[in-house]
């Protein structure tokens, strides 16, 4: 069991008589990228929100990181990294002064501090860019420099919320050359995307529709399943059966 | 400690970057405070008069003098008619209109009796009640006059007269600025304190930065904390300024102790910051924080007795103010600024607002979730 980083089962979230997650099962493995799939709506952010210890589920079990959502939230929360859809960098505060607040509040000496941000900003090739105010770095520097924040403090577990929203295809690369480098270091990687080009970087995939998970395995197995050779149409083939739609 | 720290740290250089709101801690105290008290003034001066004298006399005369020499009515005007009067009444250039009857001096002189006639637009009752009060005030006075004229013979008067000399304890120029003041610095400091608390916590709902602050291991009480304490020094910052401004602008300097003022402040400010996370745990957006704050504030001011006086409410009026934190600090304010009272006095206030505060941060706390 030691090399599991995320287990859920049967695991359920109602609002009213909506159900957003319906009893979705399955387990990511430690170091493995482990994406999200779905169309807008079918539950992955609710989903994910579960796992990171923002929302309680009303029924099933998880465990993330070996510990229990409805009990130990607060011990997840120190072991796991999270970038939201929403852009969660302080926009009047600096790059540097942004680094330093978030690896503060996780703890990390001053030293820490002083080293991993300076590696982070030389990694990110914006190392003259640290006393710049966040408001005016470019989208997708944003968008690195907020995965990067997320992982500073090393976490088991990384959660990635539909990450390169609106993001160019070169800066799209790049991204997910930091989630390779996040994933070499044993980080686990949980993330959500609408793009399917991206679900193909995968380890393994789920497709979320309407709130079940249809479909799991490594993306050349689906694709095998599918009789398809691409995961878009492995995609379209299990979200034309979607029955709600929006966010 | 060493989250609170961070937390801190980042607050402070927020606040100390955001323009707009620097501008409303230090610039509001100053301008509301010197503009403010010179325009919200109930003292009663400027009362136009129109006098309708079908007299010409030398007793009417002499009255009308000793009136207009008083400093609270001016622009008085003279019209042959009661019906032109009215006029000017109708048109808002005169307050009271008084008419001397025509024999006034023969009668006076004649009969030891005579009527005049006051009629007082009541629209603002305070000035027309103020303002026949005053009139009366002197025509009394006028009377005395002539009475003593005529009996100076003997030295006894057989009528009786009771005279009223009044001392005005701990205002004894009855000004103004003295007693409004105070209760200004109150109302400006309570409204930017629920303001700007309760603004930020939801600006950091609306951007997103809250989701990311709630997957970290930050308590709650630290979150808060982080909060609370960066308004509560500014708190403390724009009272500094409000009695600078008084000291200077206008001359107040508090009889009673200033170490104590500062140490009820530094409670009041964590009950008010308390009502500021408060509604900020009951909005999502910066514009519901904004309606709920506003809808509080003008309660909060209405019953707070700084603008009106809480003795002359209804009861349920003096219940609700118990509850509002403001008038408990604008009593204490004009207690220690005006009459020098001590800790014994303030005692029951303090008490309340100790009260106040734990009901309003406890269930602030326990309405902010990190979780849904």
């Amino acid at each position: 069991m030691d090399n599991i980083a995320i287990q859920a089962d049967k695991l359920t979230k109602r609002f009213d008589d909506f159900t957003a997650v319906d009893a979705i099962t399955f387990d990511v493995r430690q170091g493995e990228i482990f994406g999200f799939v779905g169309a807008n709506g079918a539950g992955k952010t609710t989903a994910m929100r579960i796992l990171c210890g923002l929302s309680r589920p009303t029924s099933g079990a998880a465990t993330v990181a070996g510990f229990d959502v409805y009990k130990e939230a607060e011990k997840i929360k120190k072991n796991i990294g999270y970038m939201s859809q929403k852009f969660s960098l302080y926009e009047d505060l600096t790059v540097m002064e942004n680094i330093t607040f978030y690896a503060g509040i996780y703890g990390l000496s001053d030293r820490e501090i002083k080293e991993r941000g300076a590696k982070l900003l030389d990694r990110l090739g914006i190392t003259h860019e640290a006393k710049t105010y966040v408001a005016s770095l470019p989208l997708g520097w944003r968008q690195k420099l907020s995965f990067s924040v997320a992982v500073i403090h090393q976490p088991k577990i990384v959660f990635l919320d539909e990450p390169t929203g609106g993001v160019d295809p070169v800066t799209r690369r790049q991204f997910w050359d930091l989630i390779y480098e996040a994933a070499d270091s044993g980080i686990t990687v949980f993330v959500t995307t609408h793009y399917m080009d991206e679900a193909e970087y995968c380890n393994r995939v789920s497709v979320m529709v309407d709130g079940r998970i249809d479909a799991l395995d490594t993306p050349s197995n689906l694709k095998k399943q599918f009789n398809v050779d691409s995961m878009n149409k492995v995609f379209y083939q299990l979200a034309r059966e979607a029955k709600r739609s929006g966010d | 400690m060493r989250t609170l720290r961070f937390l801190l740290q980042k607050e402070f250089k927020q606040i100390l970057r955001s323009r707009s709101l620097l501008i409303s801690i230090l610039m509001m105290p100053i301008i509301q405070l010197t503009l403010m008290p010179l325009a919200a003034n109930y003292e009663v001066k400027n009362i136009a008069v129109a006098v309708v004298d079908h007299d010409h006399s030398s007793y009417s005369r002499k009255l009308i003098d000793k009136i207009f020499a008083s400093k609270y009515f001016s622009g008085g005007s003279y019209t042959t008619s009661y019906s032109a009067a009215g006029k000017l009444i109708e048109q808002n250039k005169a307050d009271i209109i008084l008419e001397i009857p025509h024999g006034f001096e023969d009668n006076l002189i004649r009969d030891d009796h005579e009527q005049i006639f006051l009629a007082v637009n009541a629209i603002n009752g305070t000035k027309a009640g103020i303002g026949s009060g005053y009139l009366g005030a002197i025509v009394a006075d006028f009377n005395n006059d002539i009475r003593q004229q005529w009996v100076h013979a003997s030295r006894f008067s057989d009528a009786p007269a009771i005279d009223i000399v009044p001392a005005n304890w701990y205002n004894p120029f009855m000004s103004y600025f003295l007693f409004m003041v105070p209760g200004l610095i109150v109302s400006l400091l309570t409204g930017l304190g629920v303001f700007s608390a309760s603004l930020n916590i939801v600006k950091e709902k609306e951007i997103g930065t809250i989701e990311q602050i709630n997957v970290t291991p930050i308590r709650k009480y630290h979150f808060i904390l982080g909060k609370l304490i960066p308004y509560w020094v500014l708190g403390m910052t724009v009272f500094t300024i409000g009695m600078l401004v008084s000291r200077f602008v206008y001359g107040i300097v508090p009889l009673g102790s200033i170490p104590m003022l500062y140490g009820f402040l530094s409670v009041y400010l964590v009950t008010l910051l308390g009502a500021g996370l408060l509604i900020s745990t009951y909005s999502d957006t910066q514009q519901q924080a904004v309606s709920l704050a506003f809808f509080f504030m003008l309660i909060f001011n209405m019953i707070s007795g700084v603008f009106t006086s809480i003795d002359s409410m209804p009861e349920w009026g003096k219940v609700m103010s118990y509850f509002s934190p403001m008038s408990h600090f604008a009593a204490v304010m004009r207690m220690v600024v005006l009459k020098g009272s001590t800790f014994h006095d303030i005692m029951p206030h303090f008490l309340a607002i100790v009260l106040l505060g734990i009901v309003f941060n406890t269930w602030a706390i326990l309405n902010y979730r990190k979780t849904t």
